[in-house]
């Protein structure tokens, strides 16, 4: 009689890595929805492209170091990627953009580190600063928001087809996005108050919404513990610390509000989405409150004072290079120990 | 419920699983056809068993002593015969044998003379103590520490609180759950004793809330005590000892301390339940509640085991179909470890059997990378960063480990549980655990080497400055001699005769300095020469000739030295520090040289030859003539060896006829074998003079009938 040997614990909570990423994935759908609300077809072009391009690539990394494909695949980690990344690039993206951020997003930023869990680096966010650095112009053209006058509507399914494939009209389309048009008004109070797209309901028009269905898929990945308070909540308090700082103490025509910050660009979909990628983040519950609150720092100082209009990719990025170190001074205090350890241990 | 709680870090709620074993009253388990008894049912030092195979024994009769502090005694279940002591398979995760006790019982379930000590509390506590240790009572939670070394409260130290650990927070075990509903009464009794005897200020029962019925057997039982029952929220591992305590009293046992040191005791309750058995009744630990539950179980329960069952009999009594199974499980799912091997006793710490079907327990999936979600770090009740220590254990980093204090993981597998890669962590825990052990291990081991080494080396040293030291107390003491004789030796006139020790000692060192130059000088001449063939100088010839010549001095010198020696081996004339110059070790030194030189001109010539020099065939006949003295010399040193040897037998033959004689049976034996080998291989090779080895070994025959008989002569005279 064989029977089986196996060591405690001999039960184990349901789920598994793949689970964990699909809720990552199901949490996306408010601000997808909303991109494309306010957008049009681009975003959901993005994806349908990127997210193949992404398991192409996985499927043939796993491969060429002779790996269980599916076993691997099975995991959504690709998937993911693509996704985030997909998000985070604009809707009139041409198809080989997206297709180089991807592809290369996951054989670079990820295989070539080691694959899932030994990446040093979010691979979306790897793959979107190569593109955001190679192709400044494609990656800053974005469209006005639906409705943002009454003439504006999302562009129809044709349309964004021949984006995506030929690249043709988009100048025609461009619009500049909140971040932009404060970034190049800033100073200027007249033209502040005359640019229609700063003034929407909280923040800058559309993309208000778009960080608020990010917001939502946050608490949801809260509420499913999928992801842990601390990072969103340290980059978000750095967020509005500064930016209330800034605008209330300073100068409000040179600094915009706490709102502008928190609910533009990239914010939400980072603060919730990318900066809590684990793999890359610091692990100590401590460690992950410093690490999402210089981020925000980071995304502050940057946007207010740097070339680009946004900035939460450089900041994950560079945060990403402090996690280790973070981890290895923001230990948790041991039961029966008095102090927690910091640092590593002492040569003998 | 006006108590504070406090609560512990992280934790996990897996699905409790107990309603299929707990609502059934405990049963009997009954009597196996043979019981086989651990000598070590607790942690510490094994007992030694007392009885022999053979022996009758009766119930609660010792089997085996303790032997040491950390020990406790085994007690037979029952009454029998002791069939074997041997080493048999016990319950542990490394599936390993151990001595053990195997008694076949005789279904007469007689007692030994039992006494409970009756109202202890007008003993001393050292006697109540003793009565506890010698009913081998170990902590029955799981980890079997033996209770008496707890309940020792050293006298600088006050016990605030008394903790009696009913948690059971381990899904699937109701062990504990069934003994309070059912045995309430004598659960607190015990638990009485236990206060009697290190007096806390304050006495909980924590039990987990999911135990409603428990906690109202408990409330009525210690209704007019001052025992309180404290209900704590179910939350696995809210029954390990130090969260337990955390949870209860808000302290928390430091790294690698005892509860004692922050004033808490805590108690199990199946050990306060043996406790009162043990105090009151006088019967020592011999059976205990078992929960045996799982899917594959058609009988799910508790019941009462006689320690030693057998695991698979006692399933067999539960309704389980040895085909059914799948995975047994000794313990708890969390913490439990598997074992497969049926003919497992039952001990001490056995709070549960769990039989779960494939359906039930799925075979674990297979690990995937970390992620470093954190999950595991946020369940971990010891706050530690398992993931990290994941990675360490993994890299075998082991010092990182350690200063991310692995050592304070209890193992709980909270993390293991909630891991989304299905990483079994835990092992990795265990084993870089192990590492960690072993590595102290081979330290202290290299550390008593280094330690002997360096004490072997200061030894060493201060004998040799010993040496020194009385090496020139010697010379200071000789050179004073000196000083003082040389005017007496000058004036004295000089003993110049011929044959004077000193003068003849002196003239044969000169001599043997001199042939040992000339011998030095003709060596250098011929590496000189060989040397010269080999850069194929031009003065080959001058140069082989002052070979030859040195060679013809050398000679001369040792011919010299040895005509002096010889001389000089007159006994008078040895210097008398020399011991008498040895005929057969003079031999053995001149073949030994003659070897040499035979050796040495060996290969002188195989150079020559090999370089086709002319001079080869003179070196030939050299080695040739050299090899003849070599030859003759080694045999005369050899019949100069064989004439002592047979000197000295004779010697001793003379001193001992009987020895004598037996040594010439003995020597005519062996002549006799190599006589008849020597036929045997004749024979073989069909080889003539057959005849010839024939008669030789006949003769043998006879000479050793003769010897034989001289030798039983001799003993007849001697008898």
């Amino acid at each position: 009689m064989a029977l089986l040997t196996v060591t405690s614990p001999h039960i184990h909570q349901p789920g598994n890595t793949g689970g964990f990423m699909r809720q990552v994935i199901y949490a996306t759908l408010p601000g997808l929805f909303m991109l494309t609300f306010f957008f049009g077809y681009g975003t959901l072009i993005n994806l349908l492209l990127a997210i193949p391009v992404a398991l192409g690539a996985e499927a043939l990394m796993l491969k060429l170091r002779h790996k269980p494909v599916s076993f691997y695949l099975n995991d959504y980690s690709a998937v993911v990627t693509a996704v985030l990344l997909a998000l985070a690039i604009p809707p009139t993206a041409p198809w080989w953009l997206t297709s180089l951020g991807t592809g290369f997003a996951v054989i670079v930023a990820k295989h070539l580190y080691g694959g899932l869990g030994m990446n040093p680096f979010n691979p979306a966010m790897v793959g979107y600063v190569l593109l955001l650095v190679s192709f400044p112009k494609e990656m800053t053209t974005w469209l006005p928001a639906a409705g943002l006058d009454n003439s504006t509507s999302i562009p129809d399914l044709t349309t964004s087809l021949r984006l995506t494939f030929t690249g043709a009209e988009a100048d025609a389309l461009s619009g500049a996005t909140p971040l932009d048009t404060f970034k190049t008004y800033a100073g200027q109070p007249e033209a502040l108050d005359a640019s229609a797209i700063l003034h929407g309901t909280f923040a800058g028009y559309g993309w208000e919404w778009v960080n608020i269905g990010f917001l939502l898929g946050g608490l949801y990945l809260l509420w499913r513990r999928i992801i842990t308070w601390h990072i969103p909540a340290g980059m978000l308090l750095a967020l509005f610390l500064l930016a209330g700082y800034f605008n209330t103490a300073v100068d409000a025509d040179t600094y915009p509000g706490v709102m502008h910050h928190l609910l533009s660009g990239g914010t939400m979909l980072g603060a919730f989405f990318i900066a809590t990628d684990p793999v890359s983040a610091a692990t100590s519950n401590r460690g992950k409150i410093i690490f999402g609150f210089l981020i925000g720092v980071l995304t502050y100082v940057i946007r207010t004072w740097g070339g680009y209009p946004d900035a939460v990719a450089f900041s994950v990025l560079l945060m990403n290079l402090a996690a280790p170190t973070l981890d290895y001074y923001t230990q948790p205090r041991t039961y029966g120990h008095r102090k927690p350890n910091k640092g590593l241990a002492k040569p003998d | 419920m006006s108590r504070r709680l406090w609560d512990f870090h992280g934790g996990v709620h897996p699905a409790q699983n107990k309603k299929q074993s707990s609502e059934t009253s405990i049963r009997a388990a009954g009597l196996p056809d043979y019981l086989v008894v651990p000598v070590q049912q607790h942690i510490g030092t094994p007992a030694h068993p007392i009885v022999g195979v053979g022996d009758r024994v009766l119930k609660g009769q010792v089997l085996a002593q303790a032997s040491g502090f950390v020990s406790v005694p085994c007690h037979a279940p029952t009454s029998g015969t002791v069939t074997a002591i041997e080493p048999r398979p016990i319950q542990h995760p490394s599936q390993m044998d151990a001595l053990c006790v195997v008694i076949e019982p005789d279904g007469a379930e007689q007692w030994v003379e039992r006494e409970g000590l009756g109202d202890y509390t007008r003993l001393d506590k050292p006697t109540v103590l003793q009565c506890i240790r010698d009913a081998g009572i170990a902590g029955m939670g799981g980890a079997g520490f033996p209770s008496v070394v707890k309940l020792g409260v050293k006298p600088d130290q006050k016990i605030k609180t008394l903790v009696l650990n009913a948690v059971e927070c381990e899904p699937y075990i109701t062990a504990d759950d069934r003994l309070m509903r059912e045995r309430a009464a004598d659960i607190v009794t015990g638990l009485q004793i236990v206060a009697w005897l290190v007096e806390p200020e304050e006495i909980l029962i924590g039990i987990e809330d999911n135990k409603p019925l428990a906690i109202e057997a408990m409330r009525q039982a210690t209704a007019d005590t001052a025992m309180e029952v404290v209900v704590v929220p179910t939350k696995y591992p809210s029954g390990g000892e130090k969260q337990l305590i955390q949870m209860l009293t808000g302290k928390e046992v430091r790294s690698g301390g005892i509860p004692a040191d922050v004033g808490v005791i805590c108690h199990n309750t199946g050990t306060a339940y043996a406790i009162k058995r043990a105090v009151l009744d006088g019967e020592p630990l011999i059976s205990r509640i078992t929960t045996i539950t799982g899917d594959c179980v058609p009988e799910k329960g508790n019941y009462e085991v006689a320690l030693g069952t057998p695991v698979g009999w006692l399933l067999q009594q539960a309704g389980v179909k040895p085909t059914d199974l799948h995975r047994l499980i000794v313990g708890g799912p969390m913490m439990g470890f598997a074992v497969h091997n049926m003919a497992v006793p039952v001990v001490k710490t056995t709070n549960c059997l769990l039989v779960p079907t494939a359906r039930e327990f799925p075979d674990p999936a297979p690990e995937q990378p970390c992620i470093r979600c954190g999950s595991c770090a946020q369940v971990c009740p010891a706050q530690l960063l398992p993931q990290q220590l994941y990675w360490f254990a993994k890299a075998r980093e082991l010092d990182k480990a350690m200063h991310y204090n692995l050592a304070d993981c209890i193992e709980c597998g909270a993390c293991s549980y909630v891991c989304p890669s299905n990483i079994p962590l835990v092992q990795y825990y265990r084993f870089a655990k192990g590492e960690i052990r072993n590595q102290q291990q081979e330290q202290q081991k290299a550390d008593h080497a280094r330690q002997r080494f360096e004490a072997r080396q200061a030894r060493l040293a201060k004998e040799e400055a010993e040496k020194e030291r009385k090496r020139q107390e010697r010379a200071k003491a000789a050179a004073a001699k000196q000083a003082k004789k040389a005017p007496a030796a000058s004036a004295a006139p000089a003993a110049g005769e011929a044959g004077n020790p000193s003068d003849s000692a002196t003239e044969l060192n000169k001599l043997q300095t001199a042939a040992a130059a000339t011998m030095k000088r003709y060596k250098d001449a011929q590496k000189a020469l060989a040397q010269a063939e080999k850069s194929g100088s031009g003065n080959l010839e001058a140069l082989q000739q002052k070979v030859a010549q040195l060679q013809a001095k050398a000679d001369a010198a040792k011919t010299a030295f040895q005509a002096a020696r010889a001389e000089g081996a007159a006994p008078e004339a040895q210097p008398p520090s020399a011991p008498a110059e040895d005929p057969l070790a003079a031999l053995k030194a001149a073949s030994a040289e003659d070897f040499a030189a035979y050796k040495a001109a060996e290969k002188a010539y195989e150079a020559a030859r090999d370089q086709g020099a002319d001079d080869a065939e003179t070196l030939r006949l050299r080695m040739e003539e050299l090899k003849q003295r070599s030859e003759a010399s080694k045999t005369a040193m050899k019949e100069a060896r064989a004439k002592q040897r047979e000197a000295i037998q004779r010697q001793n033959a003379a001193a001992d006829p009987l020895k004598a004689a037996q040594i010439e049976v003995a020597k005519h034996q062996v002549l006799l074998k190599k006589a008849s080998k020597a036929l045997q291989a004749a024979k073989d090779s069909d080889a003539g003079a057959i005849d010839h080895l024939q008669a030789k070994v006949e003769e043998a025959e006879h000479q050793l009938q003769a010897a034989e008989n001289t030798l039983k002569q001799l003993q007849q005279e001697h008898a």
